[in-house]
């Protein structure tokens, strides 16, 4: 059985250029430099490019210019980078940008812990730009996971036109592990929804421009337009987009716009936009609910956990078993939108629900949330949810999840 | 709308690249002259609109795009430039027209220098009209000393910017200033679009919503300012430059065909003898290869048919203070990474000593503390190796040791043949080998 021996950063790349990345714009950064070092040396040699820019700002600036020019960008940084990003991944959602953005977690809050492991920033990158409009965000518990969901994240990315987090740590990142190379598991990546690369032809019929996406004559549009770069129907559709430089003229905005692209103020356009931006994530939430659970028969306990910790969440629960104990774990790969039907269905028949991360308690909330939600609606009581936090740089060890079950 | 041009690609000439909707701009504000020029510069040259972006910044100027047949980005305060550097990157052969004000300058100024630097092949239009004027004349870093602005109400305290001279001064090849009501402004427009690397070209202009009617500056008084500041106007900078994205893609050539990222399958070669989980920490200084000669342990150990992870503590300077590495080797898949307790714990430093009370503190006699004659007083319940390093019979180094002891641990614990060690050097190291075989093999007389 062949296996590499092989960090987390390596594997994120991999997966990267696997899913047909050819942009990379970043700013060192520990913990995350790994990943700017190896995509600036890669992307040359599949005719892309990376560029170490002049700081954050500038750093995902580029890489939401170059992805409207046709280009598939990442970016990667840490929670102080995460800051600066936080303006223009309001810009991505708004305009429609497919991004991905790997988030190594350091300790914080502030500079905090540059080497220091941490689960930190998992309701920042959530909630992390004005107007509190979803994003996609998917945390890798392996090195052969940090491959796959890289690819499952530009999936995501193109077809939902949205930036897509992949949230790791220090630990993910830098520590060496096995990996049986057939874990390394290649997923089909799509593509955003794109204009049909040449002018309609006729290009005018009875007056009227053709529209190219539909092929047919559309009065909406304007006589430099063969499409309406922010159209959509129903609400939750993702709209078409053509490249800068392609046979289309395409107008990008990170304001109120209406389907030409154009400001707008008018309630019922900038309502419908608004609706739009957040139904075409939610509304295929369970499109995207990625996660390992592991129920055993019989077990009063779930653990719930993910990234780093969830690493220590399965040894305890092996080591549990060894002992006979009935435990079940949940982990989870995708963080927002949260996995619902996934947590659920893992959740049901369990007593007690131990929400494990390396921070104060943030997804802990989801988890309350989802419970009294469903608890309301089935009329049952829920399940206790405990939280297993740690925030002293140090890493929850199995003995740590097993005291729960003495 | 039929009356309108019809704007196919294919056609020869257009007439504009205006569209029909009129500029939302103040009655004699400069924008609209500026966009004016801009229009005539884009007739004359006759680029395809699908292959020009017009990237905007963020004020009164950032609503400008809509007014064009290109394509458009419009985007945040202060980031066109570095927008426009992504899309130019994407695609050199687009032409990349940033219109941004003086707000946009300031903001981004490192966005401007970075690019001017650089040499990106954009053309940067400044619409300077010294003040914000969308959001009530506020100062500017283009706002002249003295200057009455809404928040320099008693005259502007700083004094102002050189756009030009900073990003001339910085590398730009093309720079040039002069004002909205220039009769060859066009012609100026065109030439920076022509020119290959960076243009900026600066434009004095009136803000007749605040500036103008706060300091009573007419078009007379800003030609008199430019003189007054002793600065001249004109083309300023003009030189033969590498334009950043087409520089890169060549450079990027030479770099095509090569292997991307190899997988590096590792069979097993060499038995083991390890039975549970091994924990084993390496602790030493920063600098001092400490993490590479774990790295070495867990690629025997993977040649050896074991599961291995390697976790590192280090500060944030690079050679100085603590290096530490846990190693665990297990016959099974290894879930947590972490070490509480070594079954074995090679104490290479002081720096390495600091670090170790707590392993030192947990470990039992079952298990080994490997160190140097220096530590052999240490605390602790494990049983002691003492190595020394002066039987190797090799000069010891500071970058040798960690690998020199952690070598003779490999030998007492018996948990693979030493060969495994070597050929981790030899197969994943291969570059250091010369260094690393010599002290592999000296590491048996610390332990004969």
């Amino acid at each position: 059985m062949a296996k590499e021996y092989v960090d987390g950063a390596t594997a994120i790349a991999r997966g990267a250029l696997a899913a047909g990345c050819d942009f990379f714009a970043g700013y060192p950064i520990t913990p995350a430099t790994p990943i700017l070092l190896h995509m600036l040396n890669e992307l040359p040699k599949v005719g892309g490019v990376g560029i170490e820019a002049e700081d954050e700002i500038g750093a995902i600036s580029m890489c939401i210019g170059a992805a409207m020019a046709g280009a598939r960008p990442m970016t990667a940084t840490s929670g102080p980078g995460i800051s600066l990003y936080s303006e223009n991944i309001g810009l991505a959602i708004m305009g429609e940008v497919p991004l991905v953005i790997v988030d190594v977690m350091r300790m914080g809050p502030a500079t905090g812990g540059a080497t220091t492991p941490a689960q930190g920033d998992i309701q920042f990158i959530r909630w992390g730009t004005s107007g509190g409009y979803p994003i996609i965000a998917l945390a890798p518990s392996s090195v052969a996971e940090c491959y796959t969901l890289t690819m499952r994240a530009f999936d995501l990315a193109e077809r939902f036109r949205t930036p897509v987090f992949i949230l790791v740590d220090k630990e993910m990142n830098y520590a060496m592990a096995t990996v049986d190379i057939h874990e390394y598991v290649d997923v089909p990546v799509g593509q955003r929804p794109l204009v049909p690369q040449q002018v309609p032809e006729p290009a005018v019929v009875d007056g009227v421009r053709v529209n190219a996406v539909t092929g047919q004559p559309d009065p909406r549009l304007r006589p430099e337009e063969t499409y309406l770069p922010y159209d959509w129907d129903p609400i939750d559709a993702v709209p078409p987009t053509s490249p800068f430089g392609g046979p289309h003229i395409t107008r990008f905005t990170t304001s109120s716009h209406d389907e030409h692209g154009f400001l707008t103020k008018d309630p019922e356009k900038v309502r419908r936009l608004n609706d739009h931006l957040r139904l075409k994530i939610l509304r295929h939430r369970h499109e995207m609910e990625f996660g390992i659970p592991d129920v055993q028969e019989g077990a009063e306990t779930l653990f719930l956990s993910f990234g780093t910790t969830a690493r220590a969440m399965r040894e305890a629960v092996d080591r549990a078993r060894a002992q006979g104990k009935a435990v079940s774990g949940l982990t989870l790969h995708t963080l927002w939108p949260v996995p619902e039907r996934l947590i659920l269905e893992a959740v049901a028949g369990h007593e007690r629900v131990i929400v494990a991360e390396l921070n104060h308690g943030q997804y802990v909330r989801e988890i309350e949330r989802l419970m009294y939600r469903e608890a309301r609606r089935t009329q049952t009581l829920p399940p206790e949810v405990l939280s297993l936090t740690r925030a002293d740089g140090e890493l929850i060890m199995p003995e740590q999840f097993l005291e729960f079950l003495t | 709308m039929a009356t309108l041009p019809s704007l196919e690609i294919e056609q020869a000439s257009l007439p504009t690249y205006k569209n029909e909707r009129p500029f939302p701009f103040c009655p004699g504000c400069g924008h609209s002259l500026i966009l004016n020029h801009l229009d005539k510069a884009l007739v004359s040259l006759q680029i395809p609109p699908t292959q020009t972006v017009i990237v905007t910044d963020i004020g009164c100027v950032g609503l400008s795009d809509q007014y064009f047949v290109t394509n458009a980005f419009h985007g945040l305060h202060g980031r066109s430039i570095a927008y426009a550097t992504g899309i130019k990157l994407a695609n050199p052969e687009l032409n990349v027209i940033v219109l941004m004000g003086d707000g946009g300058a300031g903001i981004g100024g490192t966005h401007l220098l970075n690019a001017a630097r650089r040499n990106v092949g954009l053309t940067v239009l400044v619409f300077n009209n010294f003040n914000f004027g969308m959001t009530g004349g506020e100062h500017s870093v283009t706002t002249p000393h003295g200057a009455i602005t809404s928040t320099t109400r008693r005259g502007n305290p700083e004094y102002p910017l050189d756009i030009c001279a900073t990003v001339g001064e910085n590398g730009a090849g093309f720079v040039y200033r002069g004002t909205a009501f220039d009769k060859d402004l066009p012609q100026r427009i065109e030439e920076a679009i022509r020119y290959p690397g960076f243009a900026l070209l600066d434009i004095w202009e009136l803000c007749t919503a605040y500036f103008s009617p706060f300091n009573d500056f007419g078009r007379k008084e800003m030609l008199g300012l430019v003189d007054a500041m002793g600065l001249e106007t004109g083309l300023l900078y003009y030189r033969q430059v590498q334009e950043y994205s087409h520089y890169v893609r060549k450079l990027n050539k030479e770099m095509a065909e090569k292997p991307v990222l190899p997988l590096k399958p590792i069979e097993p070669e060499f038995p083991h003898w390890v039975d549970r989980k091994f924990h084993l920490v390496l602790a030493g200084s920063a600098g001092a290869k400490v993490r590479s000669a774990g790295k070495l342990v867990g690629y025997a150990g993977v040649l050896s048919g074991l599961w291995a992870t390697q976790r590192d503590d280090y500060p944030t300077t690079v050679k100085s203070g603590h290096s530490v590495s846990e190693i665990i080797l297990s016959p099974e898949e290894i879930r947590y990474t972490g070490v509480a307790k070594p079954d074995a714990l090679v104490l290479i430093s002081q720096d390495g000593l600091k670090k170790s009370g707590r392993y030192l503190a947990r470990m039992t006699e079952e298990d080994v503390l490997f160190t140097i004659p220096q530590f052999a007083q240490v605390e602790t319940r494990a049983r002691k190796v003492i190595l020394d390093p002066k039987r190797a019979k090799v000069r010891i180094t500071r970058t040798n040791l960690a690998l020199l002891l952690t070598a003779a641990a490999l030998r007492e614990l018996h948990l693979f043949p030493i060969d495994a060690l070597t050929v981790a050097v030899q197969r994943f190291q291969a570059r250091f080998a010369d260094q690393n075989l010599p002290i592999i093999e000296a590491s048996s007389r610390l332990v004969a």
